[in-house]
């Protein structure tokens, strides 16, 4: 495997058991991010894309095949170690935020950060600008419960990138949000991007996808597509758009 | 762009190149910069047709310059244009027309040609995330269109997840 390898998933398989039929979510994913990579998970409804980035990020329990993290095997660790490594390695912003309830939206976001050992004035400075990028700074003191979806949303991934993680996994992170806050979120993973930060990112939205340096094409739980995104040259906005 | 022109000059007279400079003004960096001889082309065709007079005006220590103005049948046509509804987007665009016939020529693979596709989608947008970037808030109308361009192309991944769903 490549030393730059900052998470890599080999032939990663999870068949959900509980029902009447077991369901195959996720058959036989290889997968292998980068450092600084930014790679956008697409495909339809119900494909695994959630299954696959919780796995990835410990939330999910394997049915078979390995996650390497930080060229670290993962998937074997037991439950409290994987749980010690997410604290330290991963941020992560869940399709419904998972923020929360009886914390501030200040203390929601600073809390991984003093968990994974950054000191009370680090872990408010880096509160202070992940809020602010998101224009959220005026509601630090405010319970999730008084924010709309969007913002919550917001806050959740301010929470997931405040203690800097080497990987960033999120869920349909824009999924709840009108096109200014989306703007705002565009920018911050722009800005982090470009500061090095490793992304996966589950999305529906086009804008945000086009972030990503990749694309990684879910159907029926399979890889049907990975490659890079190209960046054609600059063009003026009558090239795009055919204005008759 | 005729009728666009004529829309220019039904707020007042004016010569070619000040149409140059009002469309550029009024659609910032969104409308592709229209090129003087292609108005002075138009121009002359549209005056063919009756729809717009040219004056001579002098200048001194100039040579003469052209001024258009809109005729009463001009205005007609211009008054049809805006009354009548505006055709809405295709449906039928050509990548369509490759997915359905591509696999019966035994040339290409459905799965292949919806992938790369959706790979040079996401990087239109990549430009129009670019173009957004460096566009001034205060360009209200560029923003608008490079947004509309944006929701046509998020639709157009939206139906392309559609087409791979049933098709590939
Ligand atoms: N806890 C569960 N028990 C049983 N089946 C499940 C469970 N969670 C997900 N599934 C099934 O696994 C498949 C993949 O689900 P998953 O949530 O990963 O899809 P997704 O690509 O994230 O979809 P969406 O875009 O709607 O969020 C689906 O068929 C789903 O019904
Ligand atoms: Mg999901």
């Amino acid at each position: 495997m490549s030393d730059e390898a900052v998470l890599k998933a080999i032939n990663l398989v999870k068949i959900y058991s509980g029902g009447a039929v077991p369901v195959p979510a996720v058959r036989g994913v290889d997968l292998q991010v980068d450092a600084g990579e930014f790679v956008a998970v697409m495909g339809p409804s119900g494909s695994g894309k959630s299954t696959l980035v919780h796995m990835l990020g410990g939330l999910d329990s394997r049915t078979s095949g390995e996650i390497w993290l930080d060229g670290k095997r993962a998937d074997t660790l037991s439950e409290s170690a994987w749980a010690l490594l997410r604290r330290k390695k991963i941020g992560f912003v869940f399709q419904f935020f998972n923020l929360v309830a009886n914390m501030t939206v200040a203390d929601n976001v600073e809390l991984p950060a003093l968990l994974a050992g950054a000191s009370p004035r680090e872990a408010r400075e880096r509160r202070e600008d992940l809020l602010g990028a998101l224009n959220l700074g005026d509601r630090a003191d405010a319970s999730p419960a008084q924010l709309s979806g969007g913002e919550q949303q917001r806050v959740a991934l301010a929470r997931a990138l405040a203690n800097q993680p080497s990987v960033l996994l999120a869920d349909e992170p824009t999924g709840n949000l009108d096109s200014r806050n989306t703007r705002d979120v565009l920018r911050l993973l722009g800005r982090v991007h470009k500061d090095g930060q490793t992304i996966v990112m589950v999305t529906h939205d086009a804008r945000v996808a086009a972030l990503a340096d990749r694309v990684v094409s879910l159907l029926d739980g399979e890889i049907v597509d990975d490659g890079r995104i190209a960046r054609p040259r600059r063009r003026t906005v009558g090239e795009v758009i055919d204005l008759r | 762009m005729r009728l666009h022109l004529l829309a220019l000059l039904a707020k007042e007279p004016a010569h070619g190149y000040e149409l140059k400079q009002d469309l550029e003004q009024t659609f910032g960096s969104a409308y592709p910069s229209p090129n003087i001889g292609q108005i002075y082309v138009t121009l002359g065709r549209l005056e063919k047709d009756g729809l717009v007079r040219a004056v001579d005006v002098e200048q001194s220590n100039r040579p003469n310059k052209k001024v258009y103005y809109l005729t009463a049948k001009g205005r007609d046509v211009l008054h049809l244009w805006v009354d009548e509804p505006t055709e809405g987007p295709r449906v039928r665009d050509e990548f369509f027309m490759k997915l359905v016939l591509a696999p019966m020529t035994g040339i290409a693979d459905r799965m292949v040609l919806i992938n790369r596709q959706r790979r040079h989608y996401l990087s239109l947008m990549k430009d129009l995330n670019e173009l957004l970037d460096r566009t001034s808030p205060d360009d209200k109308i560029a923003i608008l269109l490079i947004e509309g361009a944006m929701l046509h192309l998020q639709a157009d991944l939206d139906w392309l997840e559609r087409c791979q769903e049933d098709l590939a």
